[in-house]
């Protein structure tokens, strides 16, 4: 019981550090809005623990962050061969594929006005659709192993992707159009100069939404059937086990993942798209 | 009415490439049946056929081709096939019956709207609050971004099998599947709407002298109805992915994720493909509704465009 009060009284006090950061004369500083969430994490995290210790959790309900973190460190070549089987061969090189699928077949749907007013409700329609059903067919025709994992994942990026690069495409005015009309520019010449350029941050946008959706398509995928490696096939064999503390390692490896693949993703754009009104702030 | 042509055109020429695809991915099924009941096949010994391409064996065997679009359980059921299942499964079986898709739609459906009634309500809540507390939005709202883009949805088995060891089973397992997946996107989309009015508009509130909560009722709410609706539509799509996955480790049930699953152990690829389209059906149907209502509330708003 005394862990429990300890947790309340920890969660004040991080709660009033918070506040006092928050509302003091400090808070716009970069390092103040780093800090508060880092506290408020922190603050969850020990409460987590606390209360989990306090209240004698069963391991099979909620094991505390110590464990997981134990774990974690413990069963790393583990976590490591199903990080590199399902994020490495199955959702990365799905999430090529299907981006420059979909980055080519928005080029021809830009240049045939038919194929755009044909294709784009179709391809917003696909696109609200719940994809990752597809997954036990492209599983009986892949096979289990990662391929079947490659095409679940180029199936739900590619209309993301196709219907933001066509939007993006669009993006020109007819001004700057004009100008490389005078210029005697050809179509490529003003596609790659003017028109390629004004559609990245659209692009980036479909691209950055991609990447949460491939590592979903590759971990769902695997719940329909994998070889014996893999973030899917680890955590519902887990969950089977009562293994939980394997789950939330192999939850934490997926959130790691996908931030860092979220965070690349940024950072090119940032690279790329320097010019962007909201990249110069 | 020339992109209404349009659309009609490429659905035409999807499914014209359907069928043309089943003929490759069948073909070799189909030889072997035609071969045991009793047909010439080219070539002859099943060592040869095994090392051809299944394009060559379309054109050395042409007569079979239509069969390659009625078979029991082909690779790649044609779509005359999912259609007659489809109706077969919906209007030809009674409600009540295991088989009928609208009863397992139904679980799914009812799972997936609890879930997003709690999860955008709790959503609102959780925005509401960011807006009015400095220390919550620089607190949670990183926390909010950041999840969108991890894939909670690896959670899902573990809610199931934690919520069924402590005796909660049945909808609700499934129902906090969909709520947590159209959480975080209300919660991110709302803020943003609520944060909409620009500063003259706060002004003038304030030149009224508008208490925070008439600031709030007359001003903010209003103006993020249009990002609340963006934003349900893809929590909607949200919750019903999580209905449909949460059905998957329960060991196939009732409900679409069920059917997906039971005709992949069973290889009944046409289940498959008309639980899919089902799932398909739904999701357009649940984000063609908010889309109407979108348009009704913000025409009686004087937003529409």
């Amino acid at each position: 019981m005394m862990l429990v009060v300890l947790a309340f009284l920890v969660w004040i006090a991080g709660w009033w550090l918070n506040t006092r950061l928050a509302e003091g004369p400090q808070a716009g500083t970069r390092a103040v809005q780093l800090l508060v969430p880092v506290i408020f994490g922190v603050t969850i995290l020990i409460v987590w623990e606390l209360v989990v210790r306090g209240l004698e959790v069963p391991l099979v309900i909620l094991p505390p962050p110590s464990m997981i973190a134990e774990r974690f460190g413990s069963s790393m070549p583990i976590l490591w061969a199903d990080f590199s089987q399902t994020f490495l061969k199955g959702a990365l090189s799905g999430y090529v594929m299907g981006c420059g699928a979909a980055f080519l077949m928005a080029i021809a749907v830009d240049r045939y006005e038919f194929l755009r007013l044909g294709l784009l409700p179709v391809g917003n329609f696909v696109a609200a659709l719940p994809i990752v059903g597809t997954a036990p067919i492209l599983v009986m025709w892949f096979g289990f192993d990662w391929q079947s994992k490659a095409a679940v994942v180029v199936v739900m990026v590619f209309f993301p992707v196709l219907v933001n690069t066509v939007a993006g495409l669009r993006e020109t005015t007819a001004m700057q159009r004009d100008l490389m009309e005078t210029y005697a520019a050809s179509y490529w010449q003003s596609f790659f100069k003017l028109r390629l350029p004004a559609a990245m941050p659209f692009i980036f946008n479909g691209l950055k939404i991609s990447t949460t959706l491939a590592l979903i398509g590759a971990i769902v995928a695997e719940f329909f059937g994998s070889p014996t490696v893999g973030m899917g096939f680890r955590i519902s064999t887990s969950v089977g086990q009562l293994a939980l503390d394997m789950v939330w390692a192999e939850i934490l490896v997926a959130a790691l993942a996908g931030s860092l693949f979220y965070g690349c993703v940024a950072m090119i754009e940032k690279t790329v798209t320097f010019w962007h009104p909201s990249q110069r702030g | 009415m020339k992109s209404v042509l349009a659309v009609l055109t490429v659905v035409a020429a999807i499914i014209v490439l359907w069928y043309a695809a089943c003929i490759p991915m069948n073909i070799k099924g189909v030889l072997v049946e035609v071969e045991r009941a009793g047909a010439e096949v080219q070539p002859p010994s099943a060592k040869d056929r095994r090392d051809m391409g299944e394009f060559g064996l379309a054109l050395n065997n042409s007569f079979v081709i239509p069969a390659t679009w009625e078979q029991d359980r082909p690779r790649l059921p044609a779509p005359h096939q999912v259609a007659t299942e489809l109706w077969n499964t919906t209007v030809g079986k009674k409600i009540t019956s295991k088989r009928s898709l609208i009863y397992h739609g139904w679980v799914t459906l009812s799972a997936t709207l609890l879930g997003f009634a709690i999860g955008t309500g709790l959503g609102i809540l959780l925005a509401v609050g960011i807006v009015h507390s400095k220390v919550m939005d620089m607190s949670v709202m990183p926390w909010a971004i950041v999840s969108q883009t991890i894939p909670i949805i690896a959670l899902a088995p573990m809610i199931i099998v934690v919520l069924y060891s402590v005796g909660v089973q049945g909808i609700i397992p499934k129902a906090v599947i969909s709520a947590y997946l159209s959480f975080f996107p209300v919660v991110v989309g709302m803020v943003k709407g609520l944060r909409s009015p620009d500063h003259m508009q706060l002004d003038l509130l304030r030149t009224y002298n508008a208490s925070k909560s008439q600031g709030f009722w007359k001003l903010r709410l209003p103006a993020s109805m249009p990002y609340l609706f963006a934003s349900l539509k893809i929590g909607i799509a949200a919750s019903l992915v999580g209905a449909i996955v949460g059905e998957l480790p329960t060991g196939a049930v009732a409900g679409l994720g069920a059917r997906l699953l039971a005709g992949s152990y069973y290889g009944q690829t046409v289940q498959i493909w008309s639980a899919l389209f089902a799932a398909a059906i739904l999701a357009a149907c649940l984000v063609g509704l908010l889309g109407l209502i979108e348009r009704m509330v913000l025409k009686r708003m004087g937003m529409a465009s």
